[in-house]
C-alpha cells in the first residue's frame, strides 16, 4: 500500500517538478518569481487543443506547436513587459507577473469559457501497466517519463552547451556576462522562453488528469511554486527534490491523516521549513549588504 | 535645504486653512453620497468603502514597510467570521468589530514571526499559503457553517437599528474616517518612519538602532487589524459570508489596489479601492455599458465566446496592473501630484 501511495505521489512530484523548475529557471536569471507561469502552461495548452480540435493535426503537431507558442509567449513576457519596468524592483517584478497571470486567465476565460474540455492524449488514462508490483495507468507512466526525460534535457543543456553556459553566467553575475559579451538580455528572454516551454509540457500532462479549463494550473502552479520554496530557489537540483518530497509527503497524508485537509499540508510545511531555513532545505543563503 | 529641526508640520494633520477647508468640503461631500445615489449605488459605495479601509491597512504593509501579503483574504475572512459569530450571541456590534479586529491583528502577528526572515518569493509564498489555509479550514468547519456560509444577525449600534444601506453608509464612513486619520497619523510618527527605513533598507535600519523584529511585526499586525475590521463590515454589506468570498483571488485584488492607488500613500490608497471596485464590479457587467459595451459584444461574438464575456473583467485588471507599474510606478497618487502640481505652478 505504502509503495502504491508513494507512486502517487511521484506522479504529482513530477508535475510540481516541472513547473518548480520552471519557476526557478527565470528566478535565478532575473530575481522575478514568474506567478503567471501556471496560466502561461493553461494558455499553451489550450493552444494545443485548438489545434487537436479546431484543426484536426495529428497530437504530436499540436504538442510541438504548443510547446513553440509557449517559447514565444515567455519571449514576449520578458521582451514586451518585464524588461520595459523603469524601476524594476522586486515587488514591482512580482505583481508585474500577478497583473499578466490575471490577464491571461481572463483572456482564456473570455475566449474558451470556463467549460471543461477533454484534451485527447495517444497514451490512454485507463488502461495500466504493471511494474515492480505496483499498479499505475500509462498516462501515469508516461507523465513521470516525460518530466525525468525534460529534466535530464535541461540539465544536460545547462551543462554542456554554450548556450547552458551563457545562462548561468547571466545568473551568477550579470554585468560580468556583459562585460564579456555575453547578450545578457536575449539570454534571460530564452531563459523564460525556455521555462514557458517547461511549464507548458506539465500543462498538457495536467490537462488529461483533471480537465482542460481556465482553473486547471492554479493548484498546480502553487503546489510547483511551493515546491520551488521548499526545495531553495537558487538550486536546481533542490527545487526538483522539494517537489517529489512534497508529493509525496502530500500523497501519505492524504491517506493516513485527512484527504480534507490535504491542500493545506503544503502549505504548513513551507511555513515550517522557512522558519528554520529561510531559503529552503538545499538553497544557498546569501548574505546581504547594504 | 533648511535643516529640519522638527517633524511638527509633517505630523499635523490639516496643515493650514486651505487644507481645512477642502477636508470639510470633501467631508459633505461624502456626507451627501446617500442622498444623491440610487439604493444600489450606496450598497456599491459601501463595499467601495470597506475596500478603502483593508487597502489603509494593507498599503501600510506593502508601500510604507516593503513586505508583501498575498494571504490578505485570510484576514478578512478572519475578520468577517469573528465579527459575525461574536455579534450572534455574546456581543453588542463595535465591541465584536473591535475584538475581530485583534484576533485578525494576533493571527497577523503570529505571521510576522515567520515573515521576519523571509523577503521576496518566500514571504509571498508564506503569506499565500496562509490564505489559502485560512479559507479552506473554514469552509471544512461545521461551527463557521462550511461551505454554506452564515448569515450575520440585524445589526445594531449603540442601541439605533441599522436597517437601510445609507445608514451603513455612514457607520462605514465613520469607521473608516477614524481609521483613515490614525493610519495617517501612524505613518508620519516614529513608528512610520521607521517602516520606511525598513522598506528602503532593513540592515540599514537595524544599524541606526530600529527594531526591526518589532516593528515588521507591528506593520503586519496593523494591516492585519485593519483587513479584520474590513472583513467585518463587508460581512454586513454583502449579508451573507462563505469561504468562497475570500478566494486568493481576492487578496491578489487588494493588492492590485495598493499598486494602482500608489504605494504608501493614503490618497493612494482610496483612489486605488474606489478605482479598483468599480472597475470589478462594472468589467463583470460589460455589455451594459454604453459605446464599450456593445462593442465588446460584437467581439465576443466573432472571436471569443459570449458565454465567457464576464472574464474580460480579469483582462482589464491584469493590463491594468501592468500599465500602471510600467508608466505610472506612483500610480494613481502620482497622476494626482502632478494635476495638483500644474494646477499650483498655472500658468508657468
Amino acid at each position: 500500500m505504502i509503495g502504491q501511495l508513494i507512486m502517487t505521489g511521484i506522479v504529482a512530484g513530477s508535475i510540481y517538478a516541472l513547473v518548480a523548475l520552471a519557476m526557478s529557471l527565470t528566478y535565478k536569471s532575473s530575481e522575478v518569481a514568474n506567478f503567471a507561469q501556471g496560466e502561461m502552461a493553461m494558455f499553451s495548452t489550450y493552444v494545443a487543443f485548438v489545434m487537436l480540435a479546431t484543426y484536426q493535426l495529428p497530437f504530436w503537431a499540436a504538442f510541438i506547436g504548443s510547446l513553440l507558442f509557449a517559447f514565444l509567449l515567455g519571449l514576449f513576457l520578458h521582451f514586451a513587459i518585464i524588461r520595459r519596468a523603469k524601476d524594476p524592483n522586486v515587488l514591482n517584478l512580482l505583481i508585474i507577473t500577478l497583473g499578466f497571470q490575471v490577464f491571461l486567465y481572463g483572456l482564456a476565460g473570455w475566449k474558451w469559457g470556463s467549460e471543461q474540455r477533454v484534451l485527447k492524449t495517444p497514451v490512454s488514462q485507463t488502461e495500466t501497466v504493471e511494474f515492480a508490483g505496483l499498479i499505475m495507468s500509462q498516462l501515469n507512466l508516461a507523465t513521470i517519463l516525460v518530466a525525468i526525460l525534460l529534466m535530464a534535457s535541461v540539465y544536460i543543456l545547462l551543462r554542456f552547451t554554450k548556450l547552458g553556459l551563457a545562462i548561468k553566467a547571466t545568473q551568477q553575475n550579470e554585468t560580468a556576462a556583459k562585460i564579456n559579451g555575453i547578450p545578457t538580455n536575449r539570454i534571460v528572454a530564452i531563459t523564460f522562453g525556455i521555462s514557458s516551454v517547461i511549464g507548458a509540457v506539465a500543462g498538457v500532462l495536467m490537462a488529461p488528469i483533471t480537465t482542460l479549463d481556465p482553473n486547471m494550473m492554479i493548484e498546480p502552479m502553487l503546489k510547483g511554486f511551493a515546491a520551488a520554496v521548499l526545495g531553495g530557489f537558487n538550486s536546481l537540483a533542490g527545487v526538483v527534490a522539494g517537489a517529489f518530497i512534497l508529493g509525496i509527503v502530500e500523497s501519505l497524508f492524504g491517506f493516513y491523516v485527512s484527504t480534507e485537509f490535504k491542500s493545506i499540508v503544503a502549505f504548513l510545511i513551507i511555513v515550517i521549513v522557512l522558519y528554520f531555513k529561510p531559503s529552503g532545505l538545499f538553497g544557498t543563503h546569501y548574505t546581504r549588504k547594504v | 535645504m533648511d535643516k529640519r529641526t522638527s517633524y511638527f508640520e509633517d505630523i499635523t494633520l490639516l496643515k493650514d486653512r486651505y487644507v481645512k477647508g477642502w477636508s470639510l468640503f470633501g467631508l459633505l461631500l461624502f456626507g451627501l453620497v446617500p442622498f444623491v445615489l440610487a439604493e444600489y449605488q450606496v450598497f456599491i459605495a459601501n463595499l467601495v468603502l470597506v475596500n478603502v479601509i483593508i487597502v489603509l491597512g494593507l498599503n501600510v504593509l506593502v508601500g510604507n514597510t516593503g513586505q508583501i501579503s498575498l494571504g490578505h483574504g485570510g484576514f478578512v475572512a478572519i475578520g468577517a467570521y469573528m465579527t459575525v459569530i461574536l455579534d450572534e450571541g455574546w456581543l453588542p456590534f463595535l465591541p465584536s468589530l473591535i475584538l475581530a479586529g485583534f484576533v485578525a491583528a494576533i493571527f497577523g502577528f503570529i505571521l510576522g514571526i515567520p515573515a521576519l526572515r523571509l523577503e521576496g518569493p518566500y514571504l509571498a509564498v508564506a503569506t499565500l499559503g496562509f490564505g489559502l489555509a485560512v479559507t479552506i479550514i473554514i469552509g471544512r468547519m461545521p461551527f463557521f457553517g462550511g461551505h454554506m456560509g452564515i448569515i450575520p444577525p440585524k445589526l445594531e449600534v449603540l442601541g439605533m437599528e441599522v436597517r437601510t444601506n445609507a445608514h451603513l453608509y455612514y457607520l462605514t464612513l465613520c469607521i473608516a474616517l477614524v481609521l483613515g486619520v490614525f493610519a495617517r497619523l501612524l505613518i508620519k510618527s516614529r513608528i512610520g518612519r521607521a517602516f520606511s527605513a525598513i522598506r528602503d533598507s532593513d540592515i540599514a535600519a537595524s544599524s541606526l538602532g530600529v527594531n526591526v523584529v518589532g516593528y515588521k511585526t507591528m506593520s503586519f499586525a496593523f494591516s492585519a487589524f485593519y483587513a479584520g475590521i474590513g472583513g467585518g463590515i463587508w460581512a454586513y454589506v454583502l449579508g451573507f459570508i462563505s469561504p468562497g468570498n475570500f478566494t486568493p483571488v481576492i487578496s491578489i485584488l487588494l493588492l492590485s489596489m495598493v499598486v494602482v492607488g500608489g504605494l504608501g500613500t493614503i490618497t493612494g490608497s482610496v483612489l486605488g479601492a474606489t478605482v479598483i471596485t468599480l472597475l470589478n464590479l462594472q468589467g463583470e457587467k460589460i455589455q451594459e455599458v454604453p459605446l464599450i459595451g456593445p462593442f465588446f459584444e460584437w467581439v465576443s461574438a466573432h472571436y471569443m465566446s459570449i458565454s465567457g464575456l464576464p472574464n474580460i473583467n480579469f483582462v482589464f485588471m491584469g493590463l491594468t496592473v501592468i500599465l500602471i507599474i510600467l508608466f505610472e510606478p506612483l500610480g494613481l497618487f502620482g497622476i494626482w501630484l502632478r494635476i495638483k502640481i500644474y494646477f499650483k505652478t498655472w500658468p508657468f
